[in-house]
């Protein structure tokens, strides 16, 4: 610090003295705070065809286990090809006799009844939510179901406008299609795959992941209450064969799908013989890029938004961290001091910042990886937290001392797990951003407005976050390059995917 | 804004570096969203007390309405578990009134808005007389305003000369320097200004929001902002500044959000008087209301509390 | 006594180059009449490799191109295309008398001259109609705009061996991609003298890469290079699933048209806005705004 600028008097440097620390204890500990709303949640799940809730053909069930606590909350009805037949019939029919014929107007404000009531039973959903899949209530409540009721408000003003999508050119619903969607944002995917749909005209068969069906369900029971034609919407829970048959009926003229790449690549060879359209929207392993100019303390916030939003269960998670060498060691400071007030624990507490892990198995991976990076020599860190004695939890970790052949630098982990790489020029930031069969998003923290739009221009991504991470609005297109998928969600690009040239 | 002022400050932003207002308000917004229940909101509460500077910065105080401030700093309630708060804050000719209400060595301490407060805008000897004779007048801490006039145009070195004037006539007392955000206006300006002040100041000296006397007053973003500041002089140097934001903190809500993010941004070792107080006169009995309400499960009507704005 | 012409040894443009196949293989392709003609550059999927290389190589100066700059590019392949039409008419005609023949020919090369000017227009324009600002719920100013895919392949028809071929490399040009393309199997001699016409139009060498070929050794290798982020072109059936195939293993963008159903390309449906669309991918950018 040369002068403090033109200032003249200047406290001395600390010599020799021990380093200061900040002391983040138990001075003032946060009594439990649990969220008491109750989540009205049913003892078995049916089938949601044609308007009804129905049961399982097979009169198979399984359980839907909260990974809190590793308690059942409910039975859900397993799928089989028959029921998934029967889902794509009553679609089919409702989309002949119904749905494809109501004008634009119409279907907007059944769309509009939706976001209603689901803005009506907001905190049950956001309670059922977080019971079912870990996330922190805070994010259920103040993320995850506004940010669904706005997907539904959102799209139902454009059932009458379709005009304005494709300019110059008529456009037409597909028909029927098929969608399945990840247990991460179950209850928002929900309503990023059915709101353009619906508003598009089209009619739907959706399969919720099977750890995550709880709140697809409860949707039903608004959309039931909204009135909606029978067969419009058609819910059908299971695992992977239900999804297989979803994706693979001969009825759908366009399946979407939201998960992991690997699946992705399945789903896509399994429809190279038909002509059916596709929407992939799949894994990720963002680069965070930070600049020495950047507003660091911000940034250190947005890292961590980046990556333990919703215990990085997120296909955008900011996973990759590139550090400018000039601040690496005062960025990896600070991102340590943060994520020593962050509280892991039980996801219902209002106080929660980093719930619990999804599944059983998804804790098992991130384990997994984590332990290759210790293995591959990569630095951890972890802040003292003492996690739940049931369920699945994992500690925030970071790993520094990263190179680009590491695992953990390449393989996406989908746990709350960030590896920091540094950098020295621009270029290799974005060498590095791009060094990956991913490209659904990226961050860049500067300070110098040239730059960031230079690096945005470059960074191969489909969404770029400047000065800001993990952002979301229904008016923002969403999706990604390369072995990120394809095909957008949200905004007026979303629609087109949902659509057909006539 | 000349060439060289303009300098001056990217020279100050650079060294300092830049806050994106948007992300701090981001940041704060998150505390109030912690819920605060049973022992930890009473302990809060009870906290929050201790740090607060009750202050009557009024053209119309007497002698006698300094005198019933200082009762109340003195005994906030009649509830024996709740402690008296930091100190009384008031205009320098009301210091020797303070001083006899409240007796040699008590447990309030009294804090003076010295140096031509709210505007700044006297001779430096002026100012500087004022800091003299409030602090030989029995001032334990002054509460000085800092040349913003100088610090916009760029004239760095006249301010921290300014403040390192009042710091001499201090004294043994305790210095806070009143940024007054609302007149720096960014965020940037604001962490500049604060760093600008802490590199001149004592350790366990203050930096302060705001006068009170403009339109915005402490707020979480500028709070944040300073908090920052501190935490990031303090790893460099190793020297501890103390903070006080002041003004617009009326209810025990916004206290407690304020005192997460020092919780959150500095830890334990500021969560106490020595480094974290409120200016504020209408908080207290909020705060009191609340510690009943804690204790009866009854929410309370205002004219139960002494000294209430508020008697409808 | 007539004088002996010389004949044109056909070679394929590749990276700014005239080169003949790695494998040194040719094919002799007969005019109208039967007589021989000359003998083809065979490329193998070496050759397709090394023009994808080529592709890459030139993409990121390409897109980085002025969109004014792209659009005059595209103008000036008009203009050199419009120059040489009798040329051109003669490559499609490949000798035939008949009157109905070479007016098929020169209906051709005008439609693909109109083609090119339709594109060479859209170049600093498509991103107005594309892209949009969307209005979200937060102090962030959000931007979404296109972006070139970067490699694309294209498989040309044999029905309008020209018109084909352009139509579906001048929407994935003009918006910044390199194309690799895959000229008609059976009239394969246009796209040579494209190839010619492309180097003297100030396109950058490796922005278009014309092959010529079978398509059996080929269009597999177009299925599963994984450096082409999209495929574009008329297939057969059996081609369509090996392109969406070998597609699903990088997660490649494919847009096919059906071999078995007649694509009318000098119709107004075969040049569109969306035609652009299918070559790009859409990037959002979100920044914070205060002061």
């Amino acid at each position: 610090m040369p002068t403090l600028a033109a200032g003249k008097k200047q406290t001395p440097r600390r010599q020799g003295r021990p380093a200061p620390e900040l002391i983040f204890g138990d001075l003032w500990t946060y009594d439990p705070a649990p969220e008491t709303a109750d989540p009205k949640l049913k003892k078995r799940y049916e089938l949601f065809i044609n308007g009804r809730f129905v049961a399982p053909k097979s009169g198979k069930y399984f359980s839907s286990i909260n990974p809190a606590n590793e308690q059942k909350l409910a039975e859900i009805a397993l799928a089989d090809r028959a029921d998934v037949d029967a889902a794509y019939r009553a679609a089919k029919k409702a989309y002949d006799t119904t749905w494809g014929k109501m004008p634009g107007a119409e279907r907007a404000k059944y769309l509009f009844r939706i976001a209603r009531l689901l803005q009506d039973r907001a905190r049950e959903f956001a309670v059922a939510e977080t019971m079912d899949g870990g996330k922190p209530i805070k994010e259920s409540r103040d993320f995850d179901v506004p940010m669904a009721a706005a997907h539904f408000f959102y799209h139902a003003g454009w059932a009458d406008k379709l005009d304005y999508v494709a300019p110059g050119r008529r456009i037409a619903p597909l028909g029927v299609v098929g969608q399945v969607i990840p247990w991460n944002f179950p209850l928002l995917m929900c309503a990023w795959k059915l709101a353009p749909a619906l508003a598009m005209g089209n009619c739907v068969v959706l399969k919720p992941a099977e750890t995550t069906s709880i709140t697809a369900l409860k949707l039903a029971e608004i959309i039931q209450d909204a009135g909606l034609p029978p067969g419009v919407v058609n819910i059908v829970t299971g695992a992977g064969e239900t999804g297989a048959a979803v994706m693979g009926h001969p009825i759908p003229a366009k399946v979407a799908f939201t998960g992991s790449t690997e699946v992705g690549k399945i789903i896509m060879r399994s429809l190279a013989g038909t002509d059916k359209k596709m929407t992939m929207e799949l894994g990720g392993k963002a680069a965070n890029i930070i600049f020495d100019d950047a507003p660091l303390d911000q940034a250190v916030e947005g890292i961590i938004n980046g990556i333990f939003f919703n215990q990085g269960h997120v296909c955008c998670a900011g996973s990759r961290l590139l550090v400018h060498e000039p601040v690496a060691d005062r960025v990896i400071a600070k991102l340590k001091q943060r994520m020593k007030v962050l509280r892991v624990g039980d996801p219902l507490d209002k106080n929660t910042d980093v719930g619990a892990i999804n599944s059983k198995e998804q804790l098992a991976r991130i384990t997994a990886l984590v332990k290759s990076g210790v293995k591959e020599g990569a630095e951890m860190f972890q802040p003292a937290c003492t996690l739940p004695a049931k369920g699945w939890y994992f500690p925030p970790t970071i790993f520094s001392g990263v190179s680009m052949s590491h695992r953990i630098a390449r393989e996406e982990i989908f746990g709350p797990v960030l590896s920091i790489l540094t950098f020295r020029t621009p270029e290799e930031a974005v060498e590095k951003a791009n060094n990956t069969a991913y490209g659904l998003s990226a961050g860049v923290w500067t300070d110098k407005g040239s730059r960031i739009l230079k690096m945005s221009t470059e960074l191969k991504a489909g969404v770029v976050w400047a000065n800001t991470y993990n952002k979301f609005d229904p008016t923002s297109p969403f999706g990604g390059y390369k072995e990120s998928g394809f095909g957008r969600e949200g905004g007026r690009q979303g629609l087109l995917d949902y659509c057909r040239l006539v | 804004m000349n060439a060289g002022q303009s300098a001056s400050f990217r020279r100050l932003f650079d060294e300092v570096g830049p806050v994106d207002a948007v992300g701090i308000e981001e940041r704060v917004a998150k505390y109030t969203t912690r819920s605060i229940k049973k022992s930890a909101k009473l302990w809060g509460l009870k906290t929050a007390v201790t740090m607060v500077d009750l202050t009557t910065l009024e053209g119309k105080d007497t002698p006698g309405k300094v005198a019933s401030l200082c009762q109340k700093a003195l005994h906030p309630s009649d509830d024996s578990t709740v402690p008296p708060v930091a100190a009384v804050c008031v205009y320098p000719a009301m210091v020797r009134h303070a001083r006899r209400a409240l007796g040699p060595g008590a447990k309030v301490r009294i804090a003076s808005v010295a140096t031509a407060f709210p505007s700044g805008q006297t001779a430096l000897v002026t100012r500087l007389a004022e800091v003299r004779r409030a602090v030989a007048d029995g001032a334990d801490e002054i509460d000085m305003v800092i040349n913003r006039g100088a610090f916009l145009a760029g004239e760095f070195a006249e301010v921290q000369d300014e403040i390192a004037a009042v710091v001499a006539a201090c004294g043994a007392a305790t210095l806070k320097v009143i940024l007054e955000v609302s007149e720096l206006e960014t965020y940037d300006k604001i962490r500049a200004a604060s760093f600008l002040a802490m590199s001149v100041i004592r350790p366990g000296d203050f930096i302060k929001t705001s006068t009170g006397k403009t339109t915005l007053n402490a707020t979480l973003g500028n709070n944040q902002v300073m908090l920052e500041a501190i935490r990031d002089f303090y790893l460099d140097t190793g020297t501890a500044i103390a903070m006080k934001p002041a003004g617009g903190i009326r209810t025990a809500k916004q206290a407690l959000q304020f005192l997460i993010a020092v919780k959150e941004t500095l830890g334990d070792a500021w969560l106490n008087n020595k480094r974290y107080r409120f200016g504020a006169s209408s908080l207290l009995n909020d705060l009191l209301r609340q510690i009943e309400k804690e204790r009866t499960g009854a929410y309370q009507a205002p004219y139960y509390f002494s000294e209430a704005a508020e008697s409808y | 006594m007539s004088r002996l012409p010389i004949t044109k040894t056909p070679k394929v443009y590749v990276g700014g180059a005239f080169i003949r196949s790695e494998s040194a293989r040719v094919f002799p392709i007969r005019d109208a009449v039967g007589h021989f003609f000359a003998n083809i550059p065979q490329c193998t999927r070496k050759d397709l490799r090394n023009a994808v290389e080529a592709a890459a190589k030139a993409g990121p100066g390409w897109a980085k191109r002025t969109a004014y700059n792209r659009g005059q590019i595209l103008y000036r392949l008009g203009e050199m295309l419009e120059a040489r039409a009798a040329e051109m008419i003669e490559a499609l005609a490949m000798g035939a008398s008949s009157p109905r023949i070479r007016a098929a020919a020169a209906r051709e090369v005008t439609a693909t001259v109109d083609r090119l000017i339709y594109y060479a227009g859209w170049a600093d324009k498509y991103e107005q109609v594309l892209g949009n600002v969307n209005p979200v719920a937060a102090p962030y100013f959000n931007f979404t705009v296109t972006e070139p895919m970067g490699v694309i392949g294209v498989i040309a028809p044999d029905a309008a061996p020209l018109l084909g071929l352009v139509s579906l490399l001048a929407p994935a040009i003009v918006s910044g991609n390199t194309v690799v393309a895959l000229a008609s199997e059976s009239q394969p001699y246009a796209a040579i003298l494209l190839g010619e016409m492309l180097a003297t139009s100030d396109l950058p060498g490796g922005v278009v890469n014309l092959l010529t070929g079978f398509r059996k050794e080929i269009v597999p290798t177009f299925a599963t290079h994984t450096h082409l982020r999209a495929v574009s072109g008329v297939a057969t059936a059996d081609e369509r699933k090996a392109l969406k195939l070998g597609a699903a293993e990088s997660v490649k963008r494919t847009h096919l048209l059906k071999a078995e159903e007649k694509t009318d390309w000098f119709a107004d449906r075969a040049q569109s806005l969306e035609a652009i669309h299918d070559t790009l991918e859409f990037k959002t950018t979100w920044h914070p705004i205060g002061a």
